[in-house]
């Protein structure tokens, strides 16, 4: 059985008062362990497929399982938990949490669980330790450089160790340096760690790095 | 307690915003405890004075003063065991800003009549020997700086010219909402001074049995009734009301300009709330996508408008207390003024209110956010 099933999924929603439909039908699978990149035109509903698969978003029919779970029988409350505890989230812009430091942003997914205080203080430490920033762990946003930032992001979606990672253009506010150091990190999760990684991406060089790319363009999935 | 430092980190964001916030609350309810203490005073002030004293003044007014010859009068009315005079003073000790109230008395009768008012033995008799001696209330020495055997002048009104006193007594009183910033001093003295102009204001009857009051009130009044002053006979507690209600309605005034007050408050902590969940609405939408649930995220919101709002509340309330309690600005007016263990508590309950109140449509707001579409103006 694959870790994501994504069946007979139709969306439409409404841009100014138009209906749009951005899936009429489409299906996917994606394996426990793949590292694919999704490529596709703007409009073509890469972040509504990576909203759906992280519970965000409801298809208007069909179904989506991400560990044997179908997310469209799920109630918000259920869904917030299913993200807690499956789901890590990378974002473009790394929407770190300004007023803390980036030990505390890390440790923001374990407040959910019923860790004690010093076993949070050590997940953390190991999750900036995969991603190399153990030394800036008291540094605010603000007093790092956006690589870092996003490397925090990183180990804030890893540090309750999901099962997949949805990461929406990772790499994309980033400059080249700091783009590869973070694929190359999103490379060692995979292999390192067996995390399943699904990556949003408008970079062809940064979709190389993945194991697949799948391109989505007018509703349909080419892989 | 784990999401202490989520909470803190969130007050702390705009410092400023903050402390002015935690001001404007602090002051409300500053406000808040004076007016509301303003009317408890007011309140205690009409139940002062005893159920066996009835007081006798002219049916005209207060200010209407009544013939002498009706204190003999009074005292032979079958009910009554004792009558007394009071007159008032009205003079200026220094500055005219410095108001406290001066009587003119009976020196044998009065003190007798008001056992919860204690004057040492010692005093009191040194007071009724001297006819231009005075017994002062202990706050009004301790507010002049005044001592045992010191001569005061005060500078008449009613009746012009300088009045030397020397005080020979200091009392205290067993209820706070006598008072102790009164002047007494003898009406022989005022009678003889003022040229023989000088009349009793109004005049206190003790009674043989308290159950009789109705009917000494009606026995009395009656008496008078078709003579040049009208007599209008009530309890001291109403008699009490009654110069309350020479200020207007008071409390109809307070409450409304409390109720203003508090209502400008609420929409000043609810909009500068507002204004904070407001700038925070990429943040909420990322804490969902981590797994949030929109009930936890409310809860942020609320426990901070809560402890704005309360340690405001608890700033104002608490302030309030301890400038009144170090200074009673307010004690020659109202007697006993203190902020109240109940107004402190009734002040944090609105404070509660107030913080949830004003956290309550943020937190709704943060609750109904959609995160794909918060997602979408952050990038």
């Amino acid at each position: 059985m694959a870790l994501v099933e994504v069946h007979d999924v139709y969306k439409t929603y409404s841009k100014d008062s138009q209906a749009v439909q951005v899936f009429a039908g489409v299906n996917l699978e994606i394996e426990s362990g793949e590292y694919l990149a999704l490529m596709g035109p703007s409009g073509s509903g890469k972040s509504t497929l990576l909203n759906m698969l992280a519970g965000l978003d409801q298809p208007d029919s069909g179904t989506v399982v991400v560990e044997g779970v179908d997310l469209t029988q799920l109630k918000a409350r259920q869904l917030a938990d299913f993200r807690a505890n499956n789901i890590g989230f990378i974002f473009q812009f790394y929407n770190l949490l300004p007023v803390l430091t980036a030990a505390q942003n890390v440790e923001l997914p374990l407040l959910l669980t019923s860790l004690s205080k010093s076993e949070r203080n050590e997940r953390v430490r190991i999750a900036l330790g995969v991603v190399g920033l153990v030394d800036r762990s008291d540094h605010f946003p603000r007093q790092l450089s956006g690589g870092e930032q996003q490397r925090v992001g990183i180990a804030r979606a890893i540090v309750s160790d999901p099962t997949l990672i949805l990461a929406d253009e990772p790499t994309g506010d980033l400059d080249a340096k700091s783009a590869d150091e973070i694929l190359a990190l999103l490379g060692e999760l995979n292999k390192e760690h067996g995390k399943t990684i699904l990556m949003v991406t408008h970079d062809a060089h940064a979709a190389e790095t993945a194991h697949d790319t799948i391109h989505l363009d007018k509703g349909v999935f080419h892989r | 307690m784990k999401y202490a430092r989520l909470v803190w980190s969130n007050l702390m964001r705009s410092k400023r915003r903050t402390v002015l916030t935690l001001a404007s609350v602090a002051v409300a309810f500053f406000l808040f405890a004076t007016l509301a203490s303003v009317l408890t005073t007011l309140a205690s002030v009409t139940e002062t004075g005893s159920e066996s004293r009835l007081s006798t003044r002219n049916a005209i007014g207060i200010t209407f003063d009544m013939p002498q010859s009706y204190h003999e009068r009074l005292r032979g009315t079958p009910g009554v065991r004792e009558a007394t005079h009071v007159s008032w003073f009205g003079a200026v000790y220094v500055d005219p800003k410095d108001f406290f109230a001066q009587f003119a008395i009976d020196p044998v009768v009065y003190f007798d009549m008001y056992p919860e008012v204690l004057v040492p033995e010692d005093q009191l008799r040194a007071f009724r020997e001297e006819r231009t001696a005075a017994i002062v209330g202990r706050k009004l020495m301790e507010r002049f700086g005044w001592r045992l055997g010191q001569t005061v002048t005060l500078q008449g009104t009613i009746w012009p010219g300088d009045w030397e006193f020397t005080i020979r007594g200091v009392y205290e009183a067993e209820d706070p909402s006598f008072g102790e910033e009164t002047f007494y001093f003898h009406f022989d003295y005022l009678y003889e001074l003022s040229n023989q102009t000088a009349r009793h204001g109004w005049y206190i009857l003790e009674l043989e049995d308290p159950d009789q009051a109705g009917a000494v009130s009606a026995r009395v009044d009656a008496m008078f009734e078709n003579s040049t002053a009208p007599t209008k006979t009530e309890t001291e507690r109403a008699f009490q009301a009654g110069f309350v209600t020479m200020w207007g309605n008071v409390g109809f005034l307070v409450r409304a300009i409390g109720t203003a007050v508090f209502f400008a408050i609420l929409l000043i902590a609810a909009n500068t709330m507002m204004m904070a969940a407001r700038e925070r609405t990429g943040e909420v939408a990322v804490l969902k996508t981590l797994g949030f649930r929109d009930g936890q995220l409310a809860s942020l919101v609320i426990v901070e408008a809560l402890l704005i709002s309360l340690l405001g509340g608890f700033l104002g309330l608490m302030g309030a207390k301890l400038m009144f309690e170090s200074s009673d600005p307010l004690a020659s007016f109202l007697p006993g003024f203190s902020v109240a263990i109940g107004t402190i508590g009734a002040g944090l309950a609105i404070a509660a209110l107030l913080g949830l109140v004003a956290g309550a449509v943020p937190a709704w707001q943060s609750a109904r956010l959609s995160v794909v579409e918060a997602l979408r103006h952050v990038g």
